[in-house]
């Protein structure tokens, strides 16, 4: 599907100022040469079963399937790795990779602070330098997430230009880059930036749909007929849905719908955006008339971005993959539901794919669903109980 | 010969730098910019480097950023921008050269927006977040419309990348000086001037020297080896500092104005 370097049909490329175009290169290379290297891939393997817990679970929600007819409802869980997200997938991957390249630094952005998360444990992990970027409403909104990071020994550094979220953080981090190339990594989080980033991240994460395949395989005899993911910058998505690119499996990614697609106040670039570029790919973006990039709106920090990675793009356009959404409603509904009836408490990234669950209505009668239960709600439920007018208190 | 290269020839001829100030379309305000393209174009610049506010400006430090930002709320736009100069057009005798991210070219229109720059007598335009590999059809549009496209090279960039990018740029070879994004600095350092000596020895190519260029003493640095300084920020900070535009338009014009009567950028 790469025909062309670096892009999905006409999405991708690398548009970035001069001054980071020998650091991609470099990456480019390294990552080439890594990819398929023995050790390289022998190592992270280790990391990934030995430190983040892998393979997750493929949990078959019993009263979840009973709740909407369906034949079987499997939740893919993420929200088992360690630090609670599919994140760490990815940075274990980069981290590893870092370090081979000789840097010292990581640096990343993060909007829900998983990503953020992640990248600092797989730092202090392997002794890496790690500085990490956040808007000052995700940081508000995320209070215990930059705690963590903190703890862990990252620098959490506040970024208060433009929409004070993760497209700013990115923005900011990728100043960050530009300065300190020498020694510095930029780990992005998901399959967005330019190439090579849209590439490796989905490489990396492409873990969950290898083992959601086999699992389902094993317990069903049978490829699912539909799976579910949220759709942000979209890793965890593409990371879920590359396996059965080449099946029947009915793929579906659900953006965030805000306060409804009508308003504006969403995170539906690919309903909504249209063809354009944002931090160093042409993609899907959410913008006005004269191309400047609108601010997104999500209940869930993870999924508040203008733009989605372009490999999604060439999906949508493709026709292979299905994009609908969710309102903030709807997903805290989902959230509250799979708390009650299954006792997990999914992110608010997550509840968007299973909020979708309810739209399906008689679709998903006997048929068997696989969802991606990207991440765990710890993290929301300062959100989730303002959004209920409850405080929380000891009882 | 565009109108940029008689620019440097001239330049040349006289045994200077040419002076390029930058300054963002819309800032502070409408009519303010008007003025300061102006005045900065009758106290005797080379070149005008106008810049499209852009709401992401990833290669740009917090004064430009800032500098965006007011322009942006004041509802300015790659519209407003071409009026803005068109308007000006009769009024003014140096050439001037757009810079615009990527995006709001992309979606107004690759030809629309090189025929509209044409149109209006724009001489070049430089976009930051658009390397040589990504420029094929924007050079298509852009040459067919007679418009200069300025391709920078950075302290990052290999040999051999400078040299194919040296071989694509027109009108100049934008030089960023350092490893970072726009803003105002100290000094030029030893690495930034052997990296602008290495530059030197790849092309014959005018070079104009921008990032960090903030003040007379860098520019003198800079003779003998550079065509042409670029200053953006340390203007632009002025402006933002100056509690009325009026007084920030001036006291920019008497600091260029110094900075060429000083004859500090004679050879």
């Amino acid at each position: 599907m790469d025909a062309k370097k670096g892009r999905f049909g006409i999405f991708g490329g690398q548009y970035v100022p001069e001054t980071l175009m020998g650091a991609l290169i470099e990456l480019e290379e390294n990552y080439e040469l890594f990819k398929d290297d023995e050790s390289f891939k022998s190592d992270l393997n280790y990391y990934l079963r030995e430190y983040a817990g892998r393979p997750t679970p493929l949990y078959l929600a019993q009263r979840l399937t009973g709740h909407y007819g369906a034949k079987a409802i499997y939740l893919k869980r993420e929200d088992l790795c360690h630090t609670g997200s599919h994140k760490i997938n990815n940075t274990l991957g980069q981290a590893l990779l870092a370090k081979r390249m000789g840097k010292s630094r990581l640096i990343a952005e993060t909007g829900a602070g998983q990503h953020g998360v992640a990248t600092a444990t797989a730092a202090a992990m392997l002794g890496l330098k790690c500085a990490i970027y956040m808007g000052s409403r995700d940081i508000e909104r995320q209070s215990l997430n930059v705690y963590r990071m903190k703890l862990l020994g990252s620098d959490v550094i506040e970024v208060k230009s433009g929409s004070m979220t993760l497209k700013d953080a990115i923005n900011e981090a990728m100043r960050d880059w530009v300065k300190n190339i020498d020694d510095t990594h930029y780990v992005i989080g998901s399959v967005v930036g330019p190439h090579p980033y849209p590439v490796m991240v989905r490489d990396f994460q492409s873990i969950i749909g290898h083992e959601t395949r086999d699992q389902i395989l094993e317990k069903e005899g049978r490829l699912p007929d539909f799976i579910l993911a949220c759709v942000g910058g979209g890793s965890n998505s593409i990371g879920i849905f590359h396996a059965f690119l080449d099946s029947e499996v009915k793929l579906v990614g659900v953006e965030a719908g805000g306060f409804g697609l009508e308003t504006e106040k969403h995170g539906a670039s690919l309903e909504r955006g249209g063809p354009g570029v944002l931090h160093g790919s042409l993609s899907f973006v959410l913008q006005d008339e004269f191309g400047q990039i609108r601010e997104a709106h999500s209940v869930s920090a993870g999924l508040d971005y203008p733009g989605v990675g372009p490999e999604h793009a060439y999906l949508k356009e493709y026709g292979r993959v299905g994009y609908f959404s969710v309102t903030d409603e709807e997903a805290l509904n989902a959230f509250n539901l799979l708390s009650r009836y299954e006792g997990i408490l999914p992110a608010l990234e997550s509840s968007h794919a299973l909020a979708y669950l309810e739209k399906m209505g008689e679709l998903i009668e006997g048929k068997i669903v696989a969802v991606c239960l990207s991440g765990r709600g710890d993290k929301d439920v300062g959100v989730v109980s303002q959004f209920l007018g409850e405080e929380i208190k000891a009882i | 010969m565009s109108r940029i290269d008689d620019v440097f020839s001239k330049a040349r001829g006289e045994g200077r730098l040419a002076f390029i100030p930058f300054v963002t379309a819309g800032f502070p305000d409408e009519n303010n910019s008007r003025e300061l393209i102006k005045g900065l174009c009758d106290v005797g610049v080379d070149l005008i480097e106008v810049g499209i506010p852009f709401s992401d400006p990833i290669a740009d430090g917090p004064v430009i950023q800032a500098s965006s930002n007011i322009a942006l709320s004041n509802g300015m736009n790659i519209s407003g921008a071409i009026k803005l100069v068109s308007d000006l057009s009769d009024e003014i005798s140096c050439p001037i050269v757009f810079m615009t991210y990527y995006n709001p070219i992309y979606r107004y229109g690759l030809d629309r927006f090189a025929v509209d720059c044409r149109r209006f007598g724009i001489a070049g335009v430089i976009v930051p977040d658009l390397p040589l590999e990504e420029a094929g059809e924007w050079v298509i549009s852009a040459r067919s419309n007679e418009l200069d496209t300025i391709f920078m090279v950075a302290p990052t960039s290999s040999e051999e990348r400078i040299k194919l990018i040296a071989e694509n740029t027109l009108g100049f070879l934008y030089c960023v000086s350092l490893k970072g994004v726009t803003g105002a600095r100290q000094g030029i350092s030893g690495s930034t001037l052997d990296f602008i000596l290495k530059v030197r020895s790849l092309t014959d190519k005018p070079i104009a020297v921008g990032f960090g260029i903030s003040d007379a003493g860098q520019v003198k640095q800079l003779k003998g080896c550079a065509d042409g300084v670029i200053m953006g920020s340390k203007l632009m900070q002025i402006m933002l500092d100056c509690p009325d535009s009026k007084g920030g338009v001036a006291e920019v014009l008497g600091l260029v104005e110094d900075i060429l009567n000083e004859s500090v950028i004679r050879y």
